[in-house]
This record gives C-alpha cells, sequence and structure tokens, in this order.
C-alpha cells in the first residue's frame, strides 16, 4: 500500500505538551510511553503523530532514511530536543517544562551519540565518574570502582588513564558506552553508535551493545546495522518523512515488509 | 595453488645532504631569488648603520659609576645609567619607597613570595593545586597588602597615592586580569544564555566598555565613583584606577572567552546534558575547562594589552612604571636624561611582556599535548 504524506498542520501557539486523549501523567506500565507526539523546526513539521509504547527490557532499533526524524524522536525522549505536542512518559515521568522532570529522566536515560562525544579534556576514567559523582553524588572511590568494572565490560580497562584523543574510534564509543552506563541507567538511546567508525571497528561496537541487549537493558537503537537488529531487536520500526511507517519484529519486518517504502529501503539498504 | 607473498618493508633512508645544515638553510631563506638576495644585503647595510652606533651609546661609552650627574656630564657620546641606578629605587617602587630605601624588602619580599607561591602551580604533579591557588587567589592579596602599605603591620605607612613605578603597574594589571576573569565569564555566558535579559544585559555591557577607551573609562572612574559616596570621604585613587579597569577589562575578557565557547562542538553540550549535568556543572567541568584553553591566546593578549595601557593612570594623577621613569628625569638633578628613562622603562615592558606571552605559548603547548591526538 501506498500513502502520501498528509498536509503538515501548522504548529501550535502554546507549546503545552499535552494532549486531551493522553493522560497528564502516570503509572505507565510501559519504560517509555510516546502518545500524539508532534514536533516542528520552524514551520518544518519533523515529526508526525508519533506513538510508541517500549515495555521494559524491550530492544528496538529504528531505521529510515535520512533525515526521516529518527535522530530527533530518540532525542526527544531525553529532552535534548523540546516537542511541541503529545505527551512523552519515561519511567512514569513526564517530560514537560519541569526541569525537575527532565533531571530526573536524564539521570535514567543513557544516550549514545554518533560521534562519541567523549570530553577530551578529561581521562577515560574521568569521563566515566564525572556524572556519578556530581549528578548522582556517588563517592569518588565508588564511582571509580563502577566505572572500572564496566571499562572491563567494554573489554578497555587498560586505556582507563588515557586521554580520548588517544584512542581508536572504536574504543572511543566503547568509552561512551561505558559512561553512560556508570549512571546506571534504566533506559539506552543509541543514535547510529557505529556509523563514524571505520569498518574494522565496527563489529567490537556491535558486540559490546550485544552483551548490553542481554542483560535485559531497555535499549532503542537508531542503525542500520541489520545483523544487529536481526540478532537482538525485538521490534524493528521503520520511519519515514517523521513518521513511523511501520513496526514489526525482525524477522516479518525483513522477509515480510507490508509497505512499499519499507521494501524499497530494505532493498537500498542490503543492496550494497 | 599459489604460494602467498610476503612484503619486505623498505628501510627509512636520512634525507640528501643537501637538503639539511645551516647552509643550505641560508641558500634557500635568504639568497633564494634574485630579489631575496638584495632584500638581505639593504637588510644587512642597514643593521650595520643602526647597530654599532647604538652599542657604542648604550653598552661601550655608557656611565654607570658615581652617584650624580658629573659623570655623565663629562662623557655625553654615552648612555647615562649612572642616573638609572641612582633613581632605580624610585623607578621600580614609586615615591615611597624612593625616599625610604631601608623599606624595599617589603615589595621585594611581596614579589618574591607571590613568585614562590606560584611555582608549585607549575608543577604537573603537585599535589594542592586547588588550595595552594585559593591561597594566592584570597589570602595573598591581604598578606602583599600588609607588606606594602604597612599600617596593619605597624610599618611605616606607605599610603596608595605614593605607590608608583613598576610595582603599580604590576599591582594594577595583575589584580585587574585576576578580578576581571571571573567576570569576563560570566558576561561570555551570559551572552549567550538563552534568558532574554541576561544575554541583553551582557551585550550592553560588553559593547559600553569595549566602546570606551580606557583613558575615558579612568577619567570617569575617578570624576563618577566618588559621587556615589558620602561628600568627605576620600575614596582611594588606587582602589579607583582598580574598578575602572577590572571593568574596562571584564568585557575584553569576555569577547575573548566568547570565542573559545564558540569554538566547543555542540556535542559536548548535548553529551552533558545527556548525563544530566545541570547548567552549571556543565559549564564548570566540561564547557569552560576546554573553552578557556582555546582562549588562552586572547586572554594574554588582553593582558599585554592593559599591562602597558596602565600608563594611562597618569591621567588620575598616578605614576605607573612609565610615568616614574618620566618624573625621574625632570628632576632638577637629572633634566635631560629622559631617553635614558624611556628606554629603561621599555626595555622593563618588555621582559615582561615577552615572558608572559612565551609563557602562554608554553602554556598552549602543555594543554594541547595532553589532550589532542
Ligand atoms: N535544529 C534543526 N533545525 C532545523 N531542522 C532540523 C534541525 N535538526 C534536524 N532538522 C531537520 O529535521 C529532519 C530530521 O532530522 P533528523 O536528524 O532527525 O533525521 P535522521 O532521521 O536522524 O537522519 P540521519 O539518518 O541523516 O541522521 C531533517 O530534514 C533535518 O534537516
Ligand atoms: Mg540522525
Amino acid at each position: 500500500m501506498t500513502d502520501t504524506p498528509p498536509p503538515p498542520p501548522t504548529p501550535p501557539v502554546a507549546t503545552a505538551a499535552t494532549t486531551p486523549e493522553a493522560p497528564a501523567t502516570g503509572n505507565s506500565e510501559y519504560s517509555i510511553d510516546i502518545r500524539g507526539l508532534n514536533k516542528w523546526y520552524g514551520s518544518f513539521h519533523v515529526l508526525k503523530d508519533i506513538n510508541l509504547q517500549v515495555s521494559k527490557g524491550e530492544r528496538i532499533v529504528i531505521c529510515g532514511p535520512s533525515g526521516s526524524g529518527k535522530s530527533t524522536m530518540i532525542r526527544c525522549i531525553n529532552r535534548l530536543e523540546e516537542h511541541q505536542e503529545g505527551t512523552i512518559i519515561v519511567d512514569g515521568v513526564e517530560l514537560t517544562n519541569d526541569v525537575k522532570n527532565i533531571d530526573t529522566v536524564r539521570r535514567e536515560v543513557g544516550m549514545v551519540f554518533q560521534h562519541f562525544n567523549l570530553f577530551p579534556h578529561l581521562t577515560v576514567l574521568e569521563n566515566c565518574t564525572l556524572a556519578p559523582i556530581w549528578v548522582r553524588k556517588t563517592p569518588k572511590k565508588e564511582a571509580i570502582a563502577t566505572a572500572m568494572q564496566y571499562l572491563e565490560r567494554v573489554r578497555i580497562p587498560e586505556q582507563a588513564n588515557k586521554y580520548p584523543g588517544q584512542l581508536s574510534g572504536g574504543q572511543q564509543q566503547r568509552v561512551a558506552i561505558a559512561r553512560s552506563l556508570c549512571m546506571n541507567p534504566r533506559i539506552m538511546l543509541f543514535d547510529e553508535p557505529t556509523s563514524a567508525l571505520d569498518p574494522e571497528m565496527i563489529s567490537e561496537v556491535l558486540d559490546t551493545m550485544i552483551d548490553l541487549a542481554e542483560t535485559g537493558m531497555t535499549m532503542l537503537c537508531v542503525t542500520h546495522e541489520m545483523g544487529f537488529a536481526k540478532q537482538v531487536a525485538d521490534r524493528v520500526i521503520f520511519m519515514d518523512y517523521g513518521e513511523i511507517v511501520e513496526q514489526a519484529p525482525p524477522e516479518e519486518f525483513f522477509n515480510n515488509p507490508k509497505h512499499d517504502r519499507t521494501q524499497l529501503f530494505l532493498s537500498q539498504i542490503l543492496a550494497h | 595453488m599459489n604460494e602467498l607473498l610476503t612484503h619486505t618493508r623498505l628501510p627509512d633512508r636520512a634525507p640528501p645532504v643537501s637538503e639539511v645544515g645551516i647552509v643550505h638553510w641560508a641558500k634557500k631563506h635568504l639568497f633564494g631569488s634574485v630579489s631575496n638576495t638584495i632584500m638581505t644585503l639593504v637588510s644587512l647595510y642597514i643593521l650595520y648603520l643602526l647597530i654599532p652606533p647604538l652599542v657604542n651609546w648604550a653598552l661601550l661609552k655608557a656611565n654607570i659609576s658615581g652617584t650624580d650627574r658629573s659623570v655623565c656630564d663629562a662623557n655625553a657620546a654615552g648612555a647615562c645609567w649612572t642616573f638609572i641606578k641612582v633613581r632605580f629605587n624610585q623607578i621600580m617602587f614609586g615615591l615611597f619607597y624612593g625616599s625610604h630605601p631601608d623599606q624595599i624588602w617589603r615589595p621585594v619580599l611581596a614579589f618574591f613570595m607571590l613568585v614562590g607561591l606560584l611555582t608549585p602551580l607549575f608543577i604537573e604533579k603537585f599535589p594542592f593545586k586547588g588550595m595552594l591557588g585559593g591561597f594566592i587567589l584570597l589570602v595573598y592579596p591581604f598578606i602583599a597588602f600588609a607588606l606594602i602599605h604597612g599600617a596593619w603591620l605597624g610599618l611605616p605607612v606607605a599610603e596608595t597615592r605614593e605607590w608608583g613605578g613598576f610595582l603599580l603597574t604590576f599591582v594594577l594589571s595583575s589584580i585587574g586580569i585576576v578580578a576581571a576573569l571571573p567576570l569576563g565569564i560570566l558576561l561570555a555566558l551570559g551572552r549567550r544564555s538563552e534568558l532574554p535579559v541576561i544575554r541583553s544585559f551582557s551585550i550592553f555591557y560588553i559593547e559600553l566598555w569595549r566602546g570606551t577607551p580606557l583613558i575615558t573609562v579612568l577619567f570617569m572612574a575617578s570624576v563618577l565613583l566618588p559621587l556615589f559616596f558620602p561628600a568627605g570621604v576620600e575614596f582611594d585613587k588606587v582602589l579607583r584606577a582598580l574598578i575602572g579597569i577590572t571593568m574596562f577589562q571584564s568585557a575584553y575578557t569576555a569577547e575573548a572567552i566568547r570565542g573559545g565557547l564558540q569554538a566547543i562542538p555542540k556535542g559536548q553540550f548535548e553529551a552533558a546534558d545527556a548525563l544530566g549535568l545541570s547548567y552549571w556543572k556543565k559549564m564548570i567541568f566540561i564547557v569552560l575547562p576546554q573553552a578557556l584553553k582555546i582562549s588562552i591566546p586572547g586572554i594574554v593578549n588582553t593582558f599585554i594589552e592593559l599591562f602597558k595601557d596602565t600608563s594611562l593612570v597618569s591621567i588620575i594623577g598616578l605614576l605607573d612604571l612609565l610615568n616614574m621613569a618620566q618624573t625621574a628625569s625632570q628632576s632638577i638633578e637629572w633634566k635631560g636624561y629622559d631617553t635614558e628613562a624611556y628606554i629603561f622603562a621599555a626595555f622593563i615592558f618588555w621582559i615582561f611582556c615577552y615572558g608572559i606571552s612565551r609563557y602562554s605559548q608554553n602554556l598552549e603547548a602543555k594543554l594541547d599535548r595532553g589532550h589532542r591526538n
């Protein structure tokens, strides 16, 4: 089936993040509960009526063409981007302009970026202990112990006292994952964690992510690594023009896509 | 089946001899082309015309002996360093210390104390840097004031209006830069704030001071500040100058730091946000350390400018290094030796500014080594 993107409605005047059909706050059983989410950049309608419920421990892979709004959507979940309509409830906390709620959510949600975004003036260990010490108020000794434990889990404990600039891309990205994990998040967001990496480093990062998936972490990954999607995803989401076009478990998604746009996209990325 | 080939790497060789050495360098850089050769020869000729007479006057035929002008007057072909020697204390420390040579140990002690306190900060592995830095910023100024002023310690009092020379230049510029740094940081952050009131205020403040010459600022500080105090309250001149200088300097510091802030990639802010760091923690731990490092050359430049510009305090009747040297050369005993006075002042200024500039280059290189690949 084919559907044309609906004409973009104009952005609402008020920035209140509530819609009548969704509960204002709630003891949602979902880890992430997004309802009626709309977002505009100026007059550009970047996210359209997004509804997405993620259960605890669920692993979701998001794919779609460039500019389809994948990054924007997951960045709304930890409020790196503001939304104008709809509700986003993360672990029972609704994201509004309330700074306290935003802080609460950010403490529980880790994020890994395409370009790592490690702090270049701090050592690997300091990168990993800064937020636990200053946000979670963990005693320094304990924070270091935790950090070393996670650095071991991503298999680079020997790099702890180096600066990020001295590491390879794959090592940097694993540090970035460890840095997020040190905050003990309940949810991890990944925005194309392997697309800035040289081919021979992609698998070391994916392996780390697979390990993490096996611990039962709730994960949302924007990635075009379809092998990863097949191996760990509970659900694959396809976005195009700011909409969620299709979502399905990986076998169904890859073997039996329902939308022509999904099919086209899959044929393009599997072609090379 | 083919056997696998093993590639043997070629060894490195040294470059050909004609590519290295002084002769090669001179050939390439001084006599590389016809115009290059002409310029080299002309420059050498100009140096030949200038240097020998200068060396003759300043060194070979110079006077340094004696304690009054008779020696110099007898040998007019050479510079009169006798004058600098006799008036050294006055030019370096001002009128009070110029006439109380037995008290010179006070500013000298204060100065060496500062050097002694600062030195450990430059030792990479020194463990108590934070504490020491706090001591220097919060406690040392009072010790220095007590020593140089004297009243708190029951020493002969050197009123601030009798401070002068290099001492005054140093006090004004170093307190000016230290006080302007936090203000400058706040203004630079304010200029990028999302809150319109704070942003407008910062822009207004920065542009106000940047658009005003320091000499005007000093003049206004001298004339306007006393208006805010009840009549009869004598408002310290040095303090007036310091307030003016700090206001002025903070605007320039803010602009230097803003440049650094703009160079920080958006991803750094986002990573800090995503980890849940609050605005101030994000700025203090992530953004400012990187931005200040980038701003070092700019901040040092403004500092060097300030250091030299302190001469403008003569507008409110304070005598810094340059003005003190000039004043000394205009005294009846030494009338006519102002060239020596200016050269000496310029020399001291130069040593200091060159030192700062070299140090900042070192600092940049050191900070770079740690963090970049
Ligand atoms: N700050 C912004 N201002 C205006 N438009 C923006 C902004 N950020 C993103 N956009 C636009 O919004 C659209 C969605 O961007 P987004 O980054 O979410 O896409 P994406 O699906 O992540 O694409 P990619 O695969 O290239 O990362 C794009 O058309 C982009 O140009
Ligand atoms: Mg993206």
